[in-house]
């Protein structure tokens, strides 16, 4: 263990810590600022917003508009409100279905999820059982084995006990989250203090209370961190809704759109081509929350990303 | 705190700072068994399906490793995994590249602007990958992507970003996009733990920027350069969204075998076959742990030189 603390990051340094004195500031001077080097910076910047500065023009944009208007600058008549309307209209308002299905199979993935995590990373880190250690290693290896090679098997087996085309084929194994039990681990060892732990328990705090009442506010970064990244995984999940469920009703918003998406490449130039303002202006609508959610929580995860990142 | 009237805990003996009761068995018993019933059961069904065969006539007969017999010698699963180890040997260097070079630009102090292009280089990691597909397409597409906009008005024909020679590098660029933030993130994370101490001592012998980066920062950034080669391993191998959503826009190029995912997809989906499928997805798993454990190795006999 060659590495600082999460403590030492600057994001958490800015949260409340009472017990490690805040490392000096980064000395910054003005002339040390490179133009050449930023100017690279903001042409790569360019490339990453680029796409969706487009997809923001693109959602003003009737099929005519689109077809005939420069991609990347607004056609004479933008109609953004228009669009959010047919899209909220359309299919008797299966997107609004859709984005509250997303919301709550992400939501509750993401806040079980965390919780497990956290829950178990804490028992790894504080305390010794019999097994912990193959236990613990055991988790670690299938860091390793991929979600999807898991889809189709945990399919048929879900088609067998009718878990199929419900909602918990899709939050069920969202929950397991091996890496964000690694990444507790690590972060609980230290960040809740041995000497704390003992002071409660010769207080006469069960363990129950010291966990829910000390333990996961002091986890908190670590917490954010997995949460924030079990909800974008499960929101931008695909695969396995596209496997489990098969219920218009039921779908997520990847798949939602997915399915309009082949209905407007099928519909050619005839009636169903005015789905592609829709499939446009429904992407726009469908990244909103996750881009708020990261820029505003940003110091948590940025934090956290740093205790998981170093330790190996 | 009452620490000082209350009696020592009895029965602990200085077994370090960890605590032996049966309270850690319960802290990792939700996750556990979780982890057992949606994790180790999954993989454990596949091997159990993978052994099996149904047939016209005797329905479902045990057939030992035929079906890996099958996979092994089967062109449309072997060209989908050459495919994928192809994309992760082109574009995970490349993407790699890009998110160390912007992490080390970023953590030098030397930018304007480097919260404002921190945060916007990783924006389109909360963009679904599904969206980041379809916006792609139809930023690639000859009707109204930008790209064959403008080449219609300079008259020099835009190459197709769709057509079969291209396809494997619009993929990547499209993947490119949506991880070098997030790859770059946890790098950036990395070096900002480094000890500051250690760049002024540096600076005080006479290194300069590029030397504390290639002596203090790179080697510092080791560990968490070899977390996002493995992330990138298991992503690249198990490849779908992208060629899937792509595949509707260009069906006559991406087919259902493009990458061994999407093979194991439409077998299972389309073809219903259901142990093929549940082999060819373990054989695709043994594959990416295989990689895994491969690059992980690699990394460590350099370390110990």
């Amino acid at each position: 263990m060659t590495m600082t603390t999460p403590a030492d990051t600057t994001a958490a340094r800015r949260t409340e810590r009472k017990h490690t004195p805040a490392p000096p500031p980064r000395r910054r001077s003005r002339s040390r600022r490179s133009t050449p080097l930023t100017i690279a910076m903001l042409a790569a910047l360019a490339y990453f917003l680029l796409p969706l500065l487009w997809l923001l023009v693109a959602s003003t944009k009737n099929t005519q508009d689109l077809f005939d208007s420069f991609g990347l600058w607004f056609s004479h008549a933008p109609q953004l409100l228009t669009n959010v309307r047919a899209t909220f209209a359309q299919d008797g308002g299966v997107f609004a279905h859709w984005l509250l299905n997303t919301a709550l199979y992400a939501g509750v993935s993401a806040v079980g999820a965390a919780l497990l995590a956290a829950a178990a990373g804490y028992g790894f880190a504080k305390f010794r059982f019999r097994g912990d250690r193959l236990a613990f290693n055991l988790v670690l290896g299938a860091i390793m084995v991929p979600a999807t090679a898991l889809a189709i098997p945990t399919y048929l087996l879900f088609a067998n006990v009718g878990l199929v085309n419900t909602p918990w084929a899709v939050i069920l194994p969202s929950l397991v989250n091996p890496f964000g039990l690694y990444l507790m681990r690590v972060y609980a060892a230290d960040a809740v203090p041995d000497s704390l732990l003992e002071a409660a328990r010769i207080d006469g705090a069960g363990e129950a209370r010291i966990f829910f009442g000390i333990v996961l506010r002091l986890l908190a970064p670590g917490l954010v961190t997995v949460l924030l990244f079990t909800l974008v995984a499960t929101w931008n999940n695909y695969f396995l809704p596209l496997i489990m469920l098969n219920n218009p009703n039921l779908y997520p918003i990847t798949v939602g759109l997915s399915s309009w998406a082949e209905q407007a490449q099928n519909g050619g130039a005839g009636a169903s081509s005015d789905m592609l303002p829709l499939v446009v202006t429904g992407s726009l609508i469908s990244i909103v929350p996750l881009v708020a959610a990261f820029l505003l929580l940003q110091r948590y995860w940025q934090s956290g990303l740093a205790a998981g990142s170093v330790k190996q | 705190m009452t620490a000082a009237t209350a009696p020592p805990a009895p029965g602990r003996k200085g077994a370090g700072p960890r605590r032996r009761s049966v309270a850690g068995p319960l802290f990792v018993a939700p996750f556990l068994i979780l982890f057992l019933l949606l994790f180790l059961t999954p993989l454990g069904y596949a091997a159990y399906l993978s052994l099996f065969q149904e047939r016209l006539v005797g329905g479902t007969v045990f057939v030992g490793l035929d079906n890996y017999v099958t996979a092994l010698t089967d062109p449309l699963l072997l060209s989908g995994v050459g495919r994928v180890a192809l994309f992760f040997l082109i574009q995970v260097p490349l993407m790699l590249a890009l998110a160390l070079g912007f992490a080390l630009a970023l953590d030098s102090g030397l930018l304007r602007l480097a919260r404002v292009i921190r945060l916007g280089i990783f924006v389109p990691y909360a963009v679904p990958s599904v969206v980041a597909a379809l916006m792609w397409g139809y930023l690639y597409g000859p009707d109204f992507g930008p790209f064959a906009q403008l080449s219609r008005e300079i008259g020099i024909p835009a190459p197709n970003f769709l057509s079969d020679g291209w396809m494997l590098s619009s993929l990547a660029n499209v993947v490119t996009w949506e991880f070098v933030g997030y790859n770059m993130i946890i790098l950036y994370a990395a070096l900002r733990t480094i000890p500051h101490e250690l760049y002024e001592a540096a600076a005080m012998d006479g290194a300069g920027p590029w030397r504390i980066a290639r002596s203090i920062k790179l080697p510092a950034l080791k560990p968490a350069l070899l977390l996002t080669l493995l992330f990138s391993v298991i992503g690249s191998f198990q490849l779908f969204n992208e060629p899937n959503l792509l595949m509707k826009i260009a069906p006559d190029v991406i087919s259902s075998s493009y990458t061994a995912n999407l093979y194991a997809y439409s077998l299972a989906f389309t073809g219903q076959q259901v142990n093929y499928a549940a082999t060819v997805s373990f054989l695709l798993g043994l594959v990416i742990v295989i990689a895994s454990y491969g690059v992980l190795l690699t990394a460590n006999r350099r370390r110990t030189p």
